[in-house]
């Protein structure tokens, strides 16, 4: 593949579903906070400075082996439309899509890493897997930090570690994330207790799209909130084996209750949800969300058999309001997206 | 009323909408110190109180004046925007951000995690570089380009090391 343009209308290898877990984890995701020594703060830095920082970073970037296979893209020549399908890709911060200033995304082209530069920071390296696959993520992400860490040197006191804009990063500048998908513990009513837990264990719990958004479709983003004083494989270690595999377990064993002791009252959920999405003519992207977590669980406790994994994976990207009007090949109001959504679902279930 | 997790009298009531459904609960102050719905307090004599204050005071008086050397940026702007202007802060700030980063990061103070390669020593190096960055701007800005081409030669020189 060779053009960026190509990855629109399909979902990355990272969403196929597949890898440990995934039954319940959806994706793994780790970030690290970086920022070149000498330079101020992305934020305080005047936009010459700015300038000067991405294209040192760019061409840093450039010097490495990642290089052949990356895609580098400016913001401010992306259109809004693209940047918007970027963000919903997870690819982006919905920060740099819509932030201001020189910034840029580089970009592997099976798109499990990401390297934003001048976000918050002057680098965020991300690097995406399917399933919970957090051990395997952190190998990737610190072989490329290894790399670039060759080319160029990062803020570091021995003291706070890598140093960061935002104190809340500093240390291990480590952000190690899951997407979990939990609607049985909804539908039992204990999701309040995953809550309660994860602000015990000082982990973040937030919705599909990080920081600031609602959980929608039953997918919890959960994270860790502290990153300095304990080393990234402890960190890590931690995350897996206190909050996301006890999770997984309590979601599995609600499932198993839902199935046997509720099972009618669970296939009218699963199947009313094929009904509304295979009849609908308007459709929010919210009770799609809604509809398309009930099939995934269909899928996954064998209730369904008709739709694939690979297929709903694809409505829940396409669905999103930039990938749709990019299908659309052009700009819709939110009624017209209504609309169309509805219309695309209907034609691939159908 | 008796505290519904244990025998005590209760005296924390709370009462909870979720969901459309109203929910009670009595507590006594132990139990619902451990759920988290009330915080621990500790009884402190008036006197001691009108010295917190007063330190306080003063100490927010000297905050106010603090900032950074390199970047300018002042403490409050920090508290204000929540961004630091460059890793000259954490020098700079180290007092007020110790306890800050303390609170944000779960009581840890330092990092124990990845080391760069070749870090000994390389602090000092850092801030030197951003320094003299700084003050590049700062002749270019006033045209003063003897100097700024002094400053570009020893940007350089560290840079190729």
């Amino acid at each position: 593949m060779t053009n960026i343009s190509d990855i629109y209308d399909h979902t990355a290898d990272w969403m196929d579903g597949s890898g440990p877990m995934s039954d319940i984890v959806v994706s793994s995701r780790i970030r690290l906070a970086r920022n070149i020594a000498g330079f101020v703060f992305f934020s305080h830095a005047d936009p010459d400075q700015q300038k000067e920082l991405l294209e040192h970073i760019r061409s840093k970037v450039m010097e490495t082996e990642l290089q052949e296979s990356l895609w580098y893209i400016t913001m401010d020549e992306t259109p809004d439309l693209e940047r918007l399908m970027l963000a919903e890709r997870h690819l982006i911060s919905r920060r740099l899509a819509e932030g201001s200033g020189p910034r840029a995304v580089a970009l592997s082209h099976d798109e499990s890493l990401a390297l934003m530069i001048n976000e918050e920071d002057h680098i965020r390296v991300q690097v995406l897997s399917s399933g919970q696959q957090l051990e395997e993520t952190y190998e990737n992400i610190n072989r490329v930090d290894n790399i670039l860490e060759n080319k160029m040197e990062f803020s570091f006191s021995p003291k706070y570690g890598y140093l960061t804009a935002c104190p809340t990063n500093v240390g291990t500048g480590i952000r190690v994330s899951v997407m979990l998908h939990l609607p049985a513990l909804k539908m039992t009513g204990q999701i309040d207790k995953v809550f309660r837990s994860a602000k015990e264990m000082h982990l973040a719990i937030r919705g599909l799209y990080g920081e600031g958004t609602e959980p929608i479709g039953d997918f919890y983003q959960l994270s860790n909130q502290t990153t300095l004083g304990k080393s990234e494989e402890q960190l890590i270690n931690e995350l897996i084996t206190q909050a996301v595999e006890p999770m997984v377990e309590y979601e599995r064993r609600a499932r198993e209750k839902l199935l046997k002791e509720r099972t009618v009252a669970l296939d009218d959920k699963i199947f009313r949800a094929i009904g509304v999405l295979t009849n609908a003519r308007l459709i929010s992207s919210e009770e799609a969300s809604y509809m398309l977590s009930m099939i995934r669980l269909g899928i996954h406790l064998d209730r369904i058999h008709d739709i694939t994994l690979k297929t709903l994976n694809e409505l829940f990207l396409l669905t999103q309001p930039g990938h749709l009007q990019n299908i659309c090949q052009k700009e819709l109001e939110p009624h017209e997206r209504d609309e169309a959504r509805a219309q695309f679902i209907r034609q691939h279930l159908n | 009323m008796q505290c519904q997790m244990c025998d005590k009298h209760a005296t924390v009531h709370l009462t909870e909408i979720i969901n459309g459904q109203k929910m009670e609960r009595h507590l006594c102050d132990e139990c619902a110190q451990k759920e988290g719905i009330t915080v621990k307090t500790h009884q402190i004599p008036i006197n001691e109180l009108f010295s917190n204050l007063v330190d306080a005071q003063q100490e927010s008086r000297e905050l106010a004046d603090l900032n950074c050397p390199q970047c300018k940026i002042k403490w409050t702007q920090f508290r204000k925007e929540g961004l630091l202007g460059c890793p000259n802060d954490y020098l700079a700030f180290e007092k007020p951000l110790r306890t800050l980063i303390e609170r944000a990061q779960d009581g840890a103070t330092s990092h124990v995690g990845k080391v760069p390669k070749n870090s000994e020593g390389k602090m000092a190096d850092q801030l030197k570089l951003l320094r003299f960055r700084q003050e590049l701007y700062k002749a270019l800005e006033q045209e003063d380009y003897e100097t700024a081409v002094r400053l570009r030669d020893e940007i350089r020189k560290f840079e190729m090391n």
